[in-house]
C-alpha cells in the first residue's frame, strides 16, 4: 500500500513513531512519479536533489520542537505559482526558461511550514482552458482513463494527486480551474474566498477572480494545507485582513440543522442526468445527517459564462501586456525593431487559446466597446454577486455539481472555444461572486469516471464549507476510490 | 451575429502588440465573432441602475508605510533578460 493512502495526521504519527522517514516520503513521491508519469505526465519539472536534501535536513529536527504544521509532506506546485531557483513557465514557450529569482508568498509558507515541494505541475497556458490540452510542452492524462482529460486548467495538480505521485498540491481558480480538475480527477479541491490567501507570486491571469488554493485526497489533508498558506500578507494588497480561523476544529462531523441552498439552475437540462442523480443521492446523504434542503434559484447565473470570458480577458490582455522579450522570457531573433520585436515575440511566444483571450480582451476595453461589453460585465457580475448574497441570508451553503459532465476526451473539444467554455457553468459565478467552493468526490459514472459534488460557501466561510465536504465524505466511501494504473 | 472582420482582427492584435497571419485573422475573426455574439446575450439584462463590481471585497486604498526596501540585486535582476550589457538590459534600435 502506498504511504500515500495515509492522511497527514496518520503520516506524522508514524514519522514520530520512527515508523518511516521523511526521505521515505520524499522517495514514495519519486517512485510513484517515475513508474506513471510517463503515462500521466503532471509535471514538467522535478526538485528531487533539493528535495531529499531537505528530507535529511528536515529528519534531524524530528525530535525538536516547533515543527510546521505540513511537516515532511510532499507536495506539488502549479507551475504558475512563482518558486526561487526551481523554473516556472505558466505552461508558455514564453517562459520556458524563467527560473525566478524570488519566492511566491505561498511557495514561502510551504517551506516555513516544513512542507517539501517535489515539482511543477503541468496546467494550460497561463491558465487558461479546462483541459490543459492548452499547455505549450504536455497533454497530462486524466489517471482515471488516459484517453481522457484531467479537466483544467490545473490539471497536473489534480492528476498528480489522484495518481498518488503526491498527496498534496496547490493549484489555482479563476474561473473553475481547481475545482472542474478535482472533479474530474475524483480528489477535493478548493478555491478559497477572493483575498483569503496571496496572489504574491502567482502569475496573474485575471487579477479580480484568481485565488490559489489547495488539492488532496481527503478533506481533512485540505483544510491543513489551506491553514499552512492562508492569511493577510503585505505583498498583496487584495489580501484580505481577516482572522484565519483554526480550520481541522471545523471537521466535526455535526451539520445538523445546517441549511442547504440547491439552485435550480444548477440541476437544469445543461447538466447530465447522470450528473444530477448523484448530486440526489449526496443530498439525501446530507439530509440524513440533519441537514434541511430547498431548492432556490439562482437567476443570473446562467450569464456567468460570458460575464467571465470579457472580464478575465480583459484583465488577462492588461496582465499579459508584461512578456514583450524584453526583461526575462522568450524573445524572438531578427526583429527590425522594437514594436517588431514585441509582436514577434507575442505571436511565437503564446499559444492560440492565450492569443485569442488577449484579443478578446483588447476589444472589449477598445475605444467605443468598453461600455458595451465590459463595464456590461461588470454590472452583471454585481446581479450574480447579489444572487449569492440573497441566498446566504438565508442558507449556510449552497450545494450542486462541480461540473455538467464527467471528463471527456482528449482532443474533442479544444478545436471550439465556446464548446469549451461551457464546460465551466457551475464553477464560474463562484469566481465572481468571490465566494469560497469545494469540489469532494460524490462517486463514478456510468463510464468508471469521477463526478464531483460542489459545495458554496459565505465570503471567508471556508470552515463551514470543509465541515459539510468532511460529513459528507465521513459519510460515504467515493473519496476512498482510485484509478487503476 | 456580431460578424468582426479580419481589418478588425488586425486592428486589434496591433494594438495588443501581436504579429498575425493573413490565414490566423480569418481564423480568430471567426473565432472571436461567435464569442462576441455568445456575450452580447448579457444585453438581455437591464443594467442601468446597476453599479459595475470591481472587486468582491470591501476594501479600499491599501497602503503601506512608504519606507523603502531593499532592491533585488542587479546581477540576479539580469539572469533573465534575453540580452544584456554593461548591468543593462540590451533591446534592438529604439530610435532610427
Amino acid at each position: 500500500m502506498s504511504l500515500f493512502e495515509h492522511k497527514l495526521a496518520d503520516l506524522q504519527g508514524l514519522l514520530h513513531k520512527k515508523e518511516i522517514t521523511v526521505t521515505d516520503l520524499v522517495r514514495e513521491s519519486y517512485k510513484r512519479i517515475s513508474e506513471v508519469d510517463d503515462r500521466v505526465q503532471a509535471f514538467l519539472t522535478l526538485d528531487e536533489e533539493r528535495a531529499l536534501a531537505q528530507a535529511e535536513s528536515l529528519q534531524s529536527k524530528l525530535s525538536a520542537d516547533g515543527q510546521g504544521m505540513l511537516f515532511g509532506m510532499p507536495v506539488g506546485v502549479k507551475d504558475n505559482i512563482v518558486t526561487k531557483g526551481l523554473r516556472t513557465t505558466a505552461a508558455s514557450k514564453i517562459l520556458g526558461n524563467f527560473d525566478p529569482i524570488y519566492n511566491s508568498t505561498v511557495a514561502d509558507k510551504l517551506f516555513a511550514a516544513d512542507a517539501i515541494t517535489i515539482g511543477k505541475l503541468n496546467m494550460d497556458e497561463f491558465a487558461m482552458g479546462s483541459s490543459t490540452e492548452n499547455s505549450h510542452f504536455a497533454k497530462t492524462k486524466n489517471p482515471w482513463n488516459l484517453e481522457t482529460v484531467p479537466g483544467g486548467s490545473s490539471g497536473g495538480s489534480a492528476a498528480a494527486v489522484a495518481a498518488g505521485e503526491v498527496p498534496f498540491s496547490l493549484g489555482s481558480d479563476t474561473g473553475g480551474s481547481i475545482r472542474q480538475p478535482a472533479s474530474f480527477c475524483g480528489v477535493v479541491g478548493l478555491k478559497p474566498t477572493y483575498g483569503r490567501v496571496s496572489r504574491f507570486g502567482l502569475i496573474a491571469f485575471a487579477s479580480s477572480l484568481d485565488q490559489i488554493g489547495p488539492i488532496t485526497r481527503n478533506v481533512e489533508d485540505n483544510a491543513y494545507l489551506l491553514q499552512a498558506i492562508a492569511g493577510l500578507d503585505p505583498n498583496d494588497s487584495t489580501s484580505a485582513n481577516v482572522e484565519v480561523p483554526d480550520y481541522k476544529s471545523a471537521l466535526t462531523g455535526d451539520i445538523k440543522g445546517l441549511k442547504i441552498a440547491v439552485p435550480k439552475e444548477y440541476m437544469g437540462e445543461g447538466v447530465s442526468e447522470e450528473v444530477r442523480q448523484s448530486v440526489r443521492e449526496a443530498l439525501k446523504v446530507l439530509e440524513g445527517l440533519g441537514a434541511t434542503v430547498d431548492e432556490v434559484s439562482l437567476p443570473h447565473s446562467k450569464y456567468g459564462v460570458a460575464t467571465y470570458y470579457l472580464l478575465s480577458s480583459s484583465e488577462a490582455s492588461a496582465n499579459l501586456a508584461r512578456f514583450d522579450g524584453i526583461r526575462y522570457g522568450y524573445r524572438a531573433e531578427n526583429a527590425e525593431n522594437l514594436i517588431d520585436l514585441y509582436k514577434k515575440t507575442r505571436a511565437e511566444g503564446f499559444g492560440d487559446e492565450v492569443k485569442r483571450r488577449i484579443m478578446l480582451g483588447t476589444y472589449a476595453l477598445s475605444s467605443g466597446y468598453y461600455d458595451a461589453y465590459y463595464k456590461k460585465a461588470q454590472q452583471v457580475r454585481t446581479l450574480i454577486k447579489q444572487d449569492f448574497d440573497q441566498i446566504f441570508e438565508q442558507y449556510d451553503v449552497v450545494v450542486g455539481p462541480t461540473t455538467p459532465t464527467p471528463s471527456f476526451k482528449i482532443g474533442e473539444k479544444v478545436d471550439d472555444p465556446l464548446t469549451m467554455y461551457a464546460n465551466d457553468i457551475l464553477t464560474i459565478p463562484v469566481n465572481l461572486a468571490g465566494v469560497p467552493g469545494i469540489s469532494v468526490p460524490a462517486g463514478l459514472s456510468s463510464s468508471g469516471l469521477p463526478l464531483g459534488l460542489q459545495i458554496i460557501g459565505k465570503h471567508f466561510d471556508e470552515s463551514t464549507v470543509y465541515r459539510v465536504a468532511h460529513a459528507f465524505e465521513q459519510a460515504t466511501d467515493h473519496h476512498t476510490l482510485r484509478p487503476e494504473l | 451575429m456580431t460578424k468582426i472582420t479580419t481589418d478588425e482582427v488586425k486592428h486589434v492584435a496591433h494594438l495588443a502588440r501581436l504579429s498575425i497571419t493573413e490565414q490566423e485573422a480569418e481564423k480568430f475573426a471567426d473565432q472571436l465573432g461567435s464569442i462576441i455574439t455568445f456575450a452580447e446575450q448579457l444585453n438581455e439584462l437591464d443594467t442601468s441602475n446597476v453599479e459595475p463590481t470591481t472587486h468582491v471585497l470591501e476594501m479600499k486604498n491599501i497602503m503601506r508605510e512608504d519606507k523603502s526596501g531593499k532592491g533585488l540585486p542587479r546581477e540576479e535582476v539580469l539572469k533573465n533578460a534575453p540580452d544584456h550589457q554593461d548591468g543593462q538590459v540590451k533591446v534592438p534600435t529604439i530610435l532610427e
